[in-house]
């Protein structure tokens, strides 16, 4: 890093050209060309992409949301959140909360509240679950749910300084608390089921590939933007200071900042950041339980930023690819075997491969100049 | 009319029978005729009615009469004798006198299933007499308190003499008496039972304690009845509190001891190396499946000390742990010192690695760990049990938490310990080894959680999945304990323990997760260091 250009926060171009071309091949890709050939390429057609892939890479972009989110918050911040897994659900199931809603009188029992109230003997639904079939509402409480949870929690816990390990296995019984109050058939979020059999969103059906398109358009762009979003937080001087704390809080304490608001912040904005993701996530799988907040889920996702590498732009999306695209290879092929390989990928990551695939390409290359 | 000719006849019979005392001394055992009486009837009624009195009669006799009956044994002379075969030989069953010749056109007496039913009660309460006292507890439990069992009752009141039998006893006569007695004897028996914490006791005394409909004239009797039950009512409901705060703090207590042993290593390896260990409840897995594995070597080859495997699992489980603690800290940790967030990740690698390992060896399912027949069973303090298996955790882990102490304050190694985690550098300059340091308690840390594990099996499931349960609980003792101190782990988990148990019955043990998890953060707020904060200049790297 010694050869390293600082330029002055604000003065760096945003992007490259290449930057700029990569960015905009992707946005093509996402929100035009992978519709086209699931919408009007025959099936026939080799060319044509199947529901199932349209899917899973949906999904995967999902995760790659989040890995970004959580690259914010570790990566440049130095912050490792145990957590991140439960803002992405609670954003899921804010919006979960209207698909719901929408499901009007087609579930099972031909009722207005949702099939798991029906069986559960209640007769309306609890306050909370009011305004929840408007969408703009849902959509209200998909930020500020996960927002306002990480802001009060970020904001006690910052404030008396905890950090480093003792943040990170306290945002994990965070998650852990949550999860079982979620599990519950009593705090009327569907228990052990979650919410699924979704219909309709906005009045378009679910099923339908138009509407999947779309959805997988929306997550292509959001994606983009959120990278966008990370290249011009970073090089901008909160940016400096983000990285500042992460390399020495008691150096730049002693420089005159207060950390406090740049870490709660950046924290707040992670998880916001998540929950958007969570969002979108739900219509596209079609259901959303409280495992998603188990925290093994939120660990996997720290190792996706370490696996791509942290603190770089495009790592965590490197990352977060090459770990789900392992995860479905192996537990379809060798179920057994997936926990040893994921294991052993935490330690090797952490042993050999500190920043990740991308620094070690970027090393690769820098060799191979010298 | 009927009544009458019956206790004529009981009373010549009885006559009959004090002129037969003097004659045979066997008749000691002896039975009243009259309590027979109709059992030889053709009517099912009259059968039953002889059965219902013999079940009252409370005479140890008439217990041999109804298994006779039961079995089918009991004979019947045209003359109205009742003889009980057995085998070849014959016996009144009267007197129990042997019979030297078997009795002419004796004809068997015959039940029907109503009856027999009746009868197989009866014998259930008669057991109130036998002579093992478990069994008599349980006819105690079985018997309805009323005023037709009011005589059997206070007959086996006043025979009893085990202590624990005799309360029971003393509550249902009391019971009873309340049922059928007249007002004095009634208002005695509301004393009595105030004495009680039987939860049956206090809804009966409900029902006679609530005010009388409105309109309803209430007699004075009633009135001193009603308030007699009242005060009785109010004495059981305290004392019943009492026992349940009681019981609340031994679970409360239990709990801490276990969260106490679980999280003793962790926070050594914590203060010491400054990394969380996620892989620590592995090590509570490793500790259990390693007690569960010297349980079936005894099996196999000592099945006669088969009780005394804990014993020896408890040293197996610690070096078990304790190795693969030290192989994981020279293979993977000791590479990672001073980066503890991605120690953190390692660890939770290694901890999936193992859980899946575990899987693969002894498989997905549930191991069954026996609890030795030593452990079983508890203490019963009327409503509140003290299961063995909890005490003995309590005193294990206040043995660990001794020994632990024991080698941190006076061994060359716990020395050298205290020294690395004040301060390390320092501690390195004047000559102590910090690796072969940091190996040792690291595989200290680990042996203690396979104790814990050890623990853990004697109380719950042993599966893969054992150390994730506790490992969050734990964590959260280190955090709120602070580092370095034994005294601070010690504080935090009996507090944790003894709270969640207290807010459990109010709030659900879910919202109590999240509750003390606010406490936690709140408590954070003031004491960042946690309970107990070293002194000095130990400032954070």
């Amino acid at each position: 890093m010694s050869t390293a250009h600082f330029t002055i926060p604000g003065q760096e171009p945003l992007f490259s050209g290449k930057g700029w071309a990569a960015l905009a091949a992707f946005v093509i890709a996402t929100a035009v060309l992978v519709p086209v050939l699931f919408l009007a390429v025959p099936e026939s057609s080799p060319l044509h992409l199947s529901a199932y892939f349209v899917t899973l890479i949906g999904k995967i972009m999902c995760y790659c949301v989040v890995a970004v989110a959580m690259n914010l918050i570790w990566g440049y911040t130095g912050i490792l959140s145990l957590g991140h897994g439960l803002f992405f659900a609670l954003g899921g199931y804010a919006f979960g909360m209207y698909l719901m809603r929408m499901i009007g009188r087609e579930g099972q029992y031909q009722s207005d509240l949702p099939d798991f109230m029906v069986f559960l003997d209640w007769k309306a639904y609890p306050w909370y679950w009011s305004f929840t079939d408007q969408f703009w509402y849902s959509a209200l409480l998909v930020v500020l749910v996960p927002g306002l949870l990480a802001f009060a929690f970020g904001f006690f816990a910052f404030r008396s300084r905890i950090k480093g390990v003792y943040f990170s296995i306290i945002t994990q019984a965070l998650t852990f608390a949550f999860m079982l109050l979620f599990f519950r058939n009593d705090t009327g979020f569907g228990g052990n089921n979650g919410f699924t059999d979704f219909k309709r969103i906005l009045g378009f059906r679910i099923a339908d590939p138009g509407t999947r398109a779309v959805l997988f358009a929306l997550t292509g762009l959001y994606l983009a933007g959120c990278l966008v979003l990370t290249r011009a937080l970073i090089r901008s001087k909160y940016g400096r200071v983000l990285t500042a704390i992460r390399d020495s809080e008691t150096r730049l304490m002693f420089s005159g900042y207060n950390p406090l608001w740049y870490k709660l912040s950046i924290w707040t904005l992670s998880a916001v950041l998540c929950g958007i993701a969570g969002a979108l996530y739900v219509p596209q799988v079609g259901i959303i339980n409280p495992s998603e907040m188990s925290p093994a889920n939120s660990i996997e996702i720290a190792i996706w930023v370490a696996v791509g590498g942290r603190g770089t732009l495009l790592g965590p999306l490197l990352g977060a690819g090459i770990v789900n695209g392992a995860k479905s290879f192996f537990t379809q092929s060798f179920p057994e075997y997936w926990l040893f390989f994921l294991g052993i990928l935490f330690v090797v990551v952490t042993l050999f491969l500190p920043k990740g695939v991308a620094g070690w390409i970027a090393a690769r290359k820098a060799g191979g100049k010298a | 009319m009927r009544t009458t000719l019956r206790r004529g006849l009981a009373l010549a019979v009885t006559v009959a029978l004090a002129l037969l005392v003097l004659l045979r001394a066997e008749l000691a055992f002896a039975l009243e005729a009259a309590l027979l009486e109709g059992l030889a009837s053709e009517e099912a009624s009259e059968k039953g009615e002889a059965i219902g009195r013999l079940a009252t009669s409370g005479d140890p006799a008439a217990l041999g009469v109804l298994s006779a009956l039961q079995e089918g044994t009991l004979r019947v002379t045209p003359e109205g004798r009742f003889v009980i075969r057995e085998g070849r030989a014959f016996k009144d069953a009267l007197t129990g006198a042997a019979l030297d010749a078997e009795p002419d056109e004796a004809e068997k007496i015959t039940i029907n299933n109503r009856l027999r039913a009746q009868v197989e009660s009866a014998i259930a309460a008669l057991r109130i007499f036998s002579p093992d006292a478990r069994q008599r507890l349980e006819a105690a439990r079985g018997i309805e308190p009323g005023a037709d069992t009011l005589p059997l009752l206070s007959k086996a009141l006043a025979a009893e003499t085990d202590p624990k039998v005799k309360g029971v006893l003393v509550n249902a006569e009391a019971l009873a008496r309340l049922r059928g007695g007249d007002l004095a004897q009634k208002l005695a028996a509301l004393d009595t039972l105030a004495g009680s914490t039987d939860p049956k006791v206090r809804v009966q005394l409900q029902e006679l304690a609530q005010s009388p409909e409105a309109g309803a004239t209430e007699s004075e009797d009633q009135l001193k009845l009603r308030t007699a039950a009242t005060e009785a009512v109010s004495a059981i409901e305290r004392r019943i509190a009492m026992y349940d705060i009681a019981g609340r703090l031994f679970t409360g207590v239990s709990l801490g001891s276990i969260l106490l042993l679980v999280a003793l290593g962790l926070a050594i390896t914590y203060g010491l190396l400054g990394v969380i260990n996620m892989a620590h409840g592995e090590m509570l897995m490793i500790g259990a499946y390693a007690t569960y594995a010297t349980q079936q070597v005894f099996r196999t080859h000592f099945p006669g000390s088969l009780d005394w495997y804990l014993v020896c699992a408890v040293p197996v489980s610690f070096a078990i742990a304790a190795v693969i603690g030290m192989l994981l800290e020279r293979t993977v940790i000791r590479w990672l010192y001073g980066r503890p967030l991605e120690t953190l990740l390692a660890t939770w690698g290694i901890s999936l690695f193992l859980i899946q390992l575990v899987r693969q060896i002894f498989g997905a399912q549930n191991v069954e760990v026996a609890n030795p027949s030593w452990m079983s069973g508890g203490i019963e303090l009327t409503s509140l049990v003290l299961p063995y298996n909890r005490i003995v955790i309590i005193g294990f882990s206040a043995f660990v938490l001794l020994l632990v102490w024991l080698m941190l304050t006076r061994t060359r190694l716990g020395l050298f310990i205290r020294g690395v985690t004040q301060n390390r550098t320092m501690a390195s300059c004047v000559g102590v080894p910090t690796g072969r340091v940091d190996l040792m308690a690291f595989g200290l840390g680990s042996g203690i959680g396979g104790l814990a594990g050890c623990a853990l099996s004697q109380i719950g499931n042993v599966g893969p999945d054992l150390g994730q349960s506790y490992i969050i609980d734990s964590f959260m003792v280190v955090v709120l304990g602070g580092v370095g101190q034994l005294l601070g782990t010690v504080y935090a988990a009996l507090g944790l323990g003894v709270v969640s148990k207290f807010l459990e019955p109010y709030i659900g043990a879910v919202p109590t997760k999240i509750l003390v998890l606010v406490l936690i953060i709140a408590f954070i707020q003031k004491r960042p260091q946690g309970l107990f904060a070293l002194k000095g200049r130990a400032v954070e790297a």
